[in-house]
């Protein structure tokens, strides 16, 4: 299962040809009571990249993302942060998450809830009005800093959480479905957002979603699962170009051929769970 | 007015937010018919009041008319302000008290497990004790005086604060709990950016509810202890049989009950916003 993987696929020039870890999970099981959630799932998350877990409705996406974040601990195997072959960086990387809509604090202005984390780190004042108006303008909410989320629309709302995220500079950017509850439009302004955003920092991103089209028009990779327990089934290498946006990648060829074949894939994985 | 009557029938504990949602909808939308209809009753009900107690022997029931006329009379004594201030005198001391030590002692109830092994026993025991049992005793250590009604208004209003800040701080919302751990926030910076202000809508409910009990305590102090303030008031004047002038305290309490509880709101949206939608 683990061979056909293929991402080295020379569709960036800007990157070193050797490929680094960002994070990578070795055999990571969980359970939650006597239930298997996490069955071994080893993978990379490569730096640099954007990468997608994709899987059906609870096969584990949250709570391997979780464990990334340290929000949950694995009952067995490797969490490694940074890459310990490469000796000048022995300084773990450092992550922030953008969680799904509802996750900014009411009671904080878009101001303060972008500030937090560095407020959290005792960065000084202006250090982080300079910082904080910097990531507004780059989800192009400069204006709104005095908002509080309760006055704004889910997608401006997301767009906060992805500030909020961004404002620390992180190396790795862990996104748990930011996207689920905002309109169809919404979400494809969102995309090429994101999109434009990924190009300008090159941040390592791990996306969880459900929705293969969000998995192909914004991934370098996208992992796929499977449920029952959660395990790893594949993983693709996406060479659609880049820059990208959400239209132009979903006109190419390979868009749909990949699509289809990740659909194949979950399709069959569900039938062989099913008859199980 | 809704809101108040409910908050008051409904158990110590309010969730603020669910209930402030549903009703601000409702109110905005019928606004200008609702008042119309409220003011037209309130009208009507004093009408039928004086028009039916005009039947009635004065001693047990008086016109608003008359009510008006002595309450005219006390206000030009100087005998209702000098009452309505002693009674608030101790009322604020009580409640200012209770808000003072409930509070605090809420959060860390919430935020150490021990005390909350050591407190519920007792919380749940006092809880349910009528207080007015307490009544007695408090005259006994404390006298008839000031320090006696302010014992008893604060252990009345105590409760609700109690209750509804140690709510609030053990149901902060747990996603909130985990922005905090993804941003690595120590535990006291936890409990300042997310348990505090998570816990202000449930504060402010628990004040308005107090604010209810703190004028039945009120009330209960000045008839128990020296019948002074409005409770004395209304015992005096019931004892010599001036029902006219029985009426206006009590009138000014229900004036104070609803202007108190009504800028509790108040000041919650203001501090709260959020918790309104
Ligand atoms: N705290 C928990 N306690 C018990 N079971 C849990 C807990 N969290 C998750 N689970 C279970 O673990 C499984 C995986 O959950 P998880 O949320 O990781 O799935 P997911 O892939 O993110 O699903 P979705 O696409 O619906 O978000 C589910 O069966 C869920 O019921
Ligand atoms: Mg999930």
């Amino acid at each position: 299962m683990d061979g056909d993987v293929s991402t080295e696929t020379g569709s960036r020039h800007d990157r070193s040809p050797l490929k680094h870890n960002a994070v990578s999970c070795e055999k990571v099981t969980k359970r939650f009571g006597s239930e298997l959630i996490l069955d071994e799932v080893s993978f990379e998350l490569t730096k640099g990249s954007f990468t997608s877990l994709l899987g059906p409705s609870g096969c584990g996406k949250t709570t391997l993302l979780r464990i990334i974040a340290g929000l949950e601990k694995a009952d067995s195997g490797d969490l490694i942060m940074g890459d310990p072959s490469s000796k000048n960086s022995d300084a773990k990387p450092s992550m922030a998450v953008v969680f799904q809509q509802g996750s900014l604090f009411p009671w904080k202005s878009v101001r303060r809830n972008v500030a937090f984390g560095l407020e959290l780190a005792g960065v000084d004042r202006a250090t982080i009005a300079e910082r904080v108006d910097r990531t507004l303008e780059m989800v192009h909410l400069t204006g709104t800093a005095k908002k509080f989320p309760y006055q704004l629309s889910g997608g401006m709302q997301q767009r906060v959480g992805i500030a909020r995220a961004l404002a620390l500079d992180p190396d790795i950017l862990l996104m748990d479905e930011p996207f689920a509850s905002v309109d169809a439009q919404t979400r494809e302004e969102l995309h090429d957002e994101l999109l434009e955003i990924w190009e300008r920092t090159r941040k390592s991103v791990l996306f969880v979603t459900h929705s293969i089209d969000e998995a192909l028009v914004l991934s370098d990779e996208v992992v796929v699962m499977g449920a029952r327990p959660g395990r790893i089934l594949r993983r693709f290498a996406i060479d659609l170009p880049r820059p990208r946006t959400e239209e132009s990648a979903r006109i190419l060829p390979s868009f749909a051929e990949l699509h289809h074949d990740i659909r194949k894939l979950l399709v069959r994985t569900a039938v062989d769970t099913f008859n199980a | 007015m809704t809101k108040v009557a409910d908050d008051e029938l409904r158990t110590e504990v309010v969730k603020p937010a669910s209930t402030a949602r549903t009703d601000g909808r409702r109110v905005r939308s019928v606004t200008p018919l609702k008042w119309t209809v409220r003011i037209t009753a309130v009208v009507v009900f004093f009408i039928v009041w004086q028009v039916y107690a005009s039947g009635v022997s004065p001693l047990l029931l008086v016109p608003p008319s008359a009510i008006l006329a002595a309450g005219g009379h006390m206000i030009a004594s100087g005998q209702l302000g000098t009452d309505t201030l002693l009674s608030l005198e101790a009322m604020v001391t009580g409640f200012g008290l209770a808000l003072l030590v409930s509070v605090p002692l809420g959060l860390i109830w919430a935020r150490y497990r021990v005390v909350d092994w050591v407190i519920q026993p007792f919380v749940m025991a006092i809880f349910s004790t009528p207080l007015i049992a307490l009544v007695p005793l408090y005259v006994l250590w404390f006298g008839f005086g000031f320090a006696a009604k302010v014992a008893i208004i604060g252990s009345f209003s105590f409760f609700p604060l109690l209750l509804n800040t140690y709510q609030g701080a053990v149901s902060v919302d747990p996603m909130y709990r985990d922005v905090a751990r993804a941003f690595r926030a120590t535990d006291r910076q936890t409990w300042r950016h997310v348990v505090l202000p998570s816990c202000i809508p449930y504060i402010a409910a628990g004040i308005n509810i107090s604010l209810g009990h703190a004028l039945t305590g009120m009330i209960i102090a000045e008839f128990y202890t020296n019948a002074s303030g409005l409770g004395g008031l209304v015992l005096n004047n019931a004892d010599t049989f001036q029902t006219a002038r029985m009426f206006v305290p009590i009138f000014v309490v229900m004036g104070l009950g609803v202007l108190l509880m009504s800028s509790t709101r108040w000041l919650k949206r203001k501090i709260a916003p959020w918790a309104e939608r």
